[in-house]
C-alpha cells in the first residue's frame, strides 16, 4: 500500500484488544519470507494477523490474499513485541491503511511510519466498545476524526505529528528525498 | 546542565554539547548489526533506496549475525543466509559470523558482547527489539526495522527521538537465590509491558553494581518487554573487565550526571526480592513463584538471550546436579562460546554437559534463538500442541514459541531448573542450600 493513502477512507473495520504483539500480527514461521520480494510481500499480507487465538474472526479468508477489512481498531500498546517490519508490513499487504489505536508499542509505530505501509493513528479514549469487526468506518485522516457508519457516532483521534508527512510521503527514504535529507537517488 | 547517561551518549553522537528529552536529533551510529531473519529485507530496501551498486558506509561498522532460523530444512531460511553471506563478500563486512563456518556464533545479542562489539559511550542499532541488551555495557542500544537500518547501511546515520529517562534504583544486596530475570519481571509487572514505552529504563544501585556482566544483560535485554527504547546500566570495572580482551577498539565510560533528571525514580528494596514468574501470556503478568507453586508443566526450557548464557547454564546446573527432571527439558546454549564453555565447566566436579545429560536433559548441539520464538515446525524444542512450557526466555505472547495452544510461564533459571525437577512451578529455594 505504500505511498498510496487518501485523505478520506471508507472501509470495513477489524476490532482487536489490547497489547496485540507481533507474533499475533506475523508469526514468527513466516518470518522466513522476505518483503522486498514481491510474491513474498503478497504472501505477508495473506498471514497477516494469523497468529490470533484460535475462534477469532479470519482477517484474511483463505486461499486470499487481501483482507476484506481496510482499518484495525484496537486497545493499548498495539504492536508490542519484536521489531520485525514483516508486522506494519504484513497489515499494509492485506490493504489496511491505517491501524487506530489507543496506544502503539514504539517499534510498530516507527516502523509503520518508516515504511510508509499504514498510518498508526491514535484515538483519544477506547474505541474497541465502539465498533464491532464488519462495521464500515469513514476516516479523516487529515482532521482527525472516525465515525462509525452503523451507529453514526463520530470520535476523535490524536494528531499524527511529524510522522504524518514521513507517511504522505510515502515513508522514510521518500520522505528524506523530499526534503533534501539525501539525495536523489533511483526510486519510483 | 545535567544529563543522564543516555542524554550524554546521544549528545555526543549528534555532535551537540546537550539534548532534550522529546527532541529529534540525527545520531552517527557506530554499530549496525543485523540478522538473517530481517538482514535480507533490510538488504533488499538499501539496494533498491542507494541503487544496485551502492556501497554501505562503513564495513567496519556492520556486524551480521544469523542466528534465528539456522538448524532448520526449510529452504527459504537457508536462501536468506546466502543473501547475508553473499552481502557480506559484496560489501567486504568482516564482522560476519556465518554459518557453518568455524566464525559462527548464535543469539546475535550475546555474540555483539562477546565479540566486543557493545562498547560503552557508543550507539548501536539492531534489527531486533532486545538490541537494548547491550544497554547492559552503558552503551545506547535499541531495535529498528529494516527500513531504518537500510536507512543507516546508505547513510551511518538515523533521526531519532531522545527519550526521558526512568530510573530503577536497587538497594543494598540481591538476595542469593535472587537472579536478574526476577528482578526485571518484578520491574515489569510494576509498571506493565507498555509501562516504559519511548523511554530509556536506566538500572542502578548497590543491587545492580554488585551484578555480574551477564547478569545485567539479562536486566537491559527485557527492558523492550516494558515498552523501552533501550536499557542502560553504567559502566565500570565490571564492564571494563568483561571487555578486556575482548573490545574491537577504544571506549570510554561514560557517567551520568550528579543532578540529571529522570521523569521517574522507583526504589527497591533489594533484599526484599523473591523469585517471580510471568504467567501466560504477557511478561507483565507477573507473581512471586510461591503463590502458583504446584501449577502442573509439561516442559521446560532453558536458552536465549535472556537465559541462555553461561551463568544462567551453570545457576540451572546447581540445582540439576545429582538430580532427574520430571518433564521435558530443553537446553539451548545462546552462542558456540557458551556451547563449548558447557564442556570445560564445572558444578561440584561435572562439566555442566555431564550435569544436564545425567539429568536427563535435551541438549542442543547447535547455538541459536531456537524455540524462543517458535520458528520453522522442525525448531529444536518447538511448543507444537497444548504445553505449558517454563522457560527463561523473554516473552510468553499466545504462539510465541510456536502453537497458539501453548502456555509460557517466564522464570529465571533457578525456577526453571527447580520446577523441571517437580514437574510443576516450584520456589528454587527448595533446593537451594
Ligand atoms: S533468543 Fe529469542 S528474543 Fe533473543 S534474539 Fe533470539 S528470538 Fe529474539
Amino acid at each position: 500500500m505504500r505511498g498510496k493513502f487518501r485523505e478520506r477512507t471508507r472501509r470495513r473495520v477489524f476490532v482487536l484488544g489490547d497489547n496485540i504483539d507481533t507474533d499475533q500480527i506475523i508469526p514468527a514461521k513466516h518470518l522466513n519470507l522476505v518483503p522486498t520480494i514481491p510474491e513474498e510481500y503478497e504472501k505477508l499480507g495473506s498471514y497477516a494477523l494469523s497468529g490470533l487465538p484460535d475462534g477469532s474472526p479470519r482477517f484474511v479468508r483463505e486461499g486470499e490474499a487481501r483482507s476484506q477489512y481496510g482499518i484495525v481498531v484496537a486497545g493499548k500498546n498495539f504492536g508490542c513485541g519484536s521489531s520485525r517490519e514483516h508486522a506494519p508490513i504484513a497489515l499494509g499487504a492485506a490493504g489496511v491503511e491505517a491501524v487506530v489505536a489507543e496506544s502503539f508499542a514504539r517499534i510498530f509505530f516507527r516502523n509503520a511510519v518508516a515504511t510508509g505501509e499504514l498510518y498508526p493513528i491514535e484515538s483519544c479514549k477506547p474505541l474497541a466498545e465502539e465498533f464491532e469487526t464488519g462495521d464500515e468506518a469513514e476516516l479523516y485522516i487529515g482532521c482527525g476524526r472516525i465515525t462509525n457508519l452503523r451507529t453514526g457516532r463520530t470520535f476523535e483521534l490524536k494528531p499524527l505529528g511529524d510522522a504524518a508527512a514521513v507517511i504522505a510521503a510515502g515513508g522514510l527514504f521518500a520522505y528524506a528525498r523530499q526534503t533534501g535529507m539525501i539525495g536523489g537517488g533511483k526510486r519510483d | 546542565m545535567a544529563l543522564t547517561i543516555t542524554e550524554k551518549i546521544l549528545a555526543r553522537a549528534s555532535g551537540k554539547r546537550r539534548v532534550e528529552p522529546g527532541e529529534n536529533i540525527w545520531v552517527s551510529v557506530n554499530v549496525l548489526m543485523t540478522h538473517d531473519v530481517c538482514g535480507p529485507g533490510t538488504i533488499g530496501i538499501f539496494k533498491r533506496e542507494f541503487g544496485e551498486h551502492a556501497r554501505v558506509w562503513d564495513p567496519e561498522k556492520v556486524v551480521i549475525i544469523p542466528d534465528h532460523f539456522i538448524f532448520t530444512s526449510d529452504e527459504k531460511c537457508h536462501r536468506n543466509v546466502d543473501i547475508l553471506r553473499q552481502f557480506a563478500a559484496e560489501q567486504g563486512i568482516r564482522h560476519f559470523y556465518d554459518v557453518g563456518t568455524p566464525r559462527y556464533k548464535g543469539v546475535c545479542h550475546i555474540a555483539l558482547a562477546e565479540e566486543g562489539h557493545t562498547r560503552p559511550g557508543e550507539v548501536l542499532f539492531g534489527t531486533d527489539s532486545h538490541t537494548c541488551t547491550a544497554g547492559a555495557f552503558g552503551q545506547f542500544a535499541t531495535g529498528i526495522g529494516n527500513t531504518d537500518a537500510a536507512f543507516i547501511l546508505g547513510t551511518g546515520k538515523l533521526l531519532i527521538k531522545v527519550p526521558p529517562t526512568m530510573r530503577f534504583v536497587l538497594e543494598g544486596e540481591i538476595p542469593p537465590h535472587v537472579l536478574a530475570k526476577d528482578v526485571v519481571l518484578r520491574v515489569i509487572g510494576d509498571i506493565g509491558v507498555d509501562g516504559a514505552t519511548y523511554r530509556a529504563m536506566e538500572f542502578a544501585g548497590e543491587g545492580v553494581e554488585r551484578l555480574a556482566m551477564e547478569e545485567r544483560m539479562t536486566l537491559a535485554n527485557m527492558a523492550v518487554e516494558a515498552g523501552a527504547k533501550n536499557g542502560i546500566i553504567a559502566a565500570d570495572d565490571v564492564t571494563v573487565e568483561y571487555l578486556s580482551g575482548r573490545a574491537r577498539g577504544p571506549f570510554e565510560l561514560v557517567k551520568g550526571d550528579d543532578g540529571a533528571r529522570f521523569e521517574r525514580e522507583r526504589v527497591y528494596r533489594a533484599g526484599s526480592l523473591e523469585p517471580v514468574v510471568a504467567k501466560p501470556h504477557s511478561p507483565d503478568n507477573v507473581v512471586a513463584v510461591r503463590e502458583v507453586a504446584g501449577t502442573r508443566l509439561t516442559r521446560a526450557y532453558i536458552g536465549s538471550c535472556t537465559g541462555g548464557k553461561l551463568s544462567d547454564f551453570r545457576r540451572a546446573a546447581e540445582i540439576l546436579c545429582g538430580r532427574q527432571v520430571a518433564i521435558d527439558t530443553f537446553v539451548v546454549p545462546a552462542t558456540t562460546e557458551v556451547a563449548r564453555a558447557l564442556e570445560t565447566t564445572r558444578v561440584n566436579g561435572k562439566t555442566l554437559v555431564r550435569v544436564f545429560e545425567e539429568a536427563g536433559c535435551r541438549l542442543s548441539k547447535g547455538a541459536s534463538c531456537a524455540a524462543c520464538l517458535g520458528g520453522p515446525a522442525d525448531t529444536f524444542g518447538r511448543i507444537n500442541g497444548p504445553e505449558v512450557c517454563i522457560s527463561t526466555t523473554n516473552r510468553n505472547f499466545p504462539g510465541r514459541m510456536g502453537s497458539k495452544e501453548g502456555q509460557i510461564y517466564l522464570a529465571s533459571p533457578y525456577t526453571v531448573a527447580a520446577s523441571a525437577l517437580r514437574g510443576a512451578i516450584t520456589d528454587p529455594r527448595e533446593f537451594l542450600a
